[in-house]
């Protein structure tokens, strides 16, 4: 048994920043992912076929090729295509919030056509515009019966996000590497953001609980 | 009021409505009965175009309904709808339901919505109900509160499919008097109802629909006592 944490000691401080780089660009690209997802989910919805068409489209697109492969035609490929040499941070955000968007346009589909019809024809008959309709009487009913999903996505995000460190982008995975290759000894720095990805997962977890049960307050 | 002139409806081969002619006047109670599948619920939705008529019209005040160039949405805000299910809104306080659609439609301010509603929930009863969500009411008292938000909206005609077909027997006549003093008060009404005894003592006119076609239409006193048809004679029997 060869394993001695006592070594990372020094580089503790380093390793922990990497939770805020992680978890910084892991929330904005939530929120992005959210917001495009539900979107692109009205349009999944809506009686225009060619827009519909186009955001199945979409959806098959993100869901069918790889993940890292996306991040990285996303970092190499804009600065060839549009001589715009994006940050890694830029790419993250776009990448995983575009990709996360896609799986979030599902569940949120989903979750609207579970939504009980009589509620669309009760403010159909009450004269409310759709769109107020969708945003503020369908779309809350579905979030309370998705919100499982949803969590599981925002998870499955949370430890995709260690593929960001192919872009060189100093989050939690990176500097377990970086520091692995410092120390000739990879494995007890692999351990540590371990923990903090699981650690960062079991707060997600809470969190769902915690806003499912406000959720559910009206039951 | 409203005037419903050679309207047909079809679900894809599905004939549903046939030939569909009737005039609802200003203040009258119309009661429409008949066997079930037998169109009432469609001719009802057409009538606020929660169905699209295949052919023909329908008029209210004078303008046609189903003509593309008309504001569907204002139309709506005339027509009060109440359903078999009531379909609250279930993540919406009770006094929710009924300021929101006022508020967001008619741009009423929180608190003129507010005012009339609270007059509308003391109508049915309900006052003490106001911050409770939906879920934790009786059928009857959903029904009541889903009365009051279609009220909440003023309309001049108010629709009714069935309002009490899914309640507790104990709980059809609480909704019943509210329906009843309601007509008393003077509101246009279509009721499609099971409650003879109720389509006798209120409507001021029975449609008898069957097979998609209204087969016979004429005063309560007369419809119960000597219907014209054998199809409503028929289904009288049965009913009553
Ligand atoms: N959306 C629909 N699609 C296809 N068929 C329908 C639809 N709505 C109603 N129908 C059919 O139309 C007929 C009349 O239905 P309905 O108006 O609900 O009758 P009622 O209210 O008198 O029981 C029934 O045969 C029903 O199956
Ligand atoms: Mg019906």
């Amino acid at each position: 048994m060869n394993l001695d944490f006592s070594q990372v000691v020094p580089y503790i401080p380093f390793i922990l920043e990497g939770i805020w780089v992680t978890l910084g660009f892991v929330i904005v690209a939530i929120i992005i992912g959210f917001f495009i997802g539900a979107l692109v989910a009205l349009v999944k919805i809506s009686h225009v076929k060619f827009l519909r068409q186009l955001a199945d489209l979409y959806t098959s697109i993100f869901r069918g090729t790889p993940l890292i492969l996306q991040l990285m035609i996303v970092y190499y490929g804009i600065p060839q295509l549009l001589e715009y040499d994006i940050s890694p941070f830029l790419a993250a955000i776009l990448t995983f919030g575009l990709n996360s968007s896609a799986y979030v346009s599902e569940i949120v589909r989903a979750g609207i056509q579970a939504v009980d019809k009589g509620q669309l024809e009760a403010a159909q008959a009450l004269g409310i515009p759709y769109r107020q309709t969708m945003v503020k009487i369908i779309l809350p009913q579905a979030m309370k019966n998705i919100l499982p999903a949803l969590m599981n996505e925002f998870i499955t995000l949370t430890k995709e996000s260690a593929i960001v460190s192919v872009i060189n982008y100093l989050d939690l995975m990176r500097r377990a590497r970086v520091v692995g290759a410092d120390l000739y000894s990879p494995l007890e720095p692999l351990i540590i953001v371990g923990v903090i990805y699981y650690m960062m997962v079991m707060v997600l977890t809470m969190l769902g609980k915690l806003l499912e049960r406000r959720l559910r307050k009206s039951d | 009021m409203i005037k419903v002139e050679n309207l047909y409806k079809s679900f894809d081969d599905l004939a549903v409505l046939q030939n569909i002619d009737t005039t609802i006047n200003h203040g009258e109670v119309v009661a429409v009965i008949g066997p079930s599948g037998s169109g009432k619920s469609t001719l009802l939705r057409c009538m606020n175009l929660l169905e699209t008529p295949t052919e023909g019209h329908i008029w209210i005040d004078g303008e046609d309904l189903t003509i593309p160039s008309t504001n569907i949405l204002k139309v709506r805000q005339k027509i009060g709808m109440v359903f078999q299910h009531f379909h609250l809104f279930p993540h919406m306080k009770v006094i929710d339901n009924l300021t929101y659609a006022p508020m967001t439609v008619k741009g009423l301010s929180k608190n003129e919505a507010e005012v009339s509603a609270d007059k509308l929930l003391a109508q049915v009863g309900l006052s003490d109900k106001k911050d409770a969500y939906p879920n934790s009411l009786s059928g009857g008292q959903k029904q009541r509160v889903a009365i009051a938000r279609a009220l909440a909206m003023e309309p001049e005609l108010m629709l009714f499919d069935e309002p009490t077909s899914a309640l507790d027997p104990e709980m059809v006549k609480e909704v019943l008097d509210v329906i009843k003093s309601l007509a008393d008060s003077g509101m246009t009404m279509v009721v499609v109802t099971h409650e003879m005894g109720f389509a006798k003592e209120v409507a001021d006119r029975i449609i008898f629909m069957d097979y998609g076609q209204i087969v016979e239409e004429s005063k309560p006193e007369d419809f119960f006592s000597s219907a014209k048809t054998d199809r409503a004679r028929g289904f009288l029997d049965k009913v009553l």
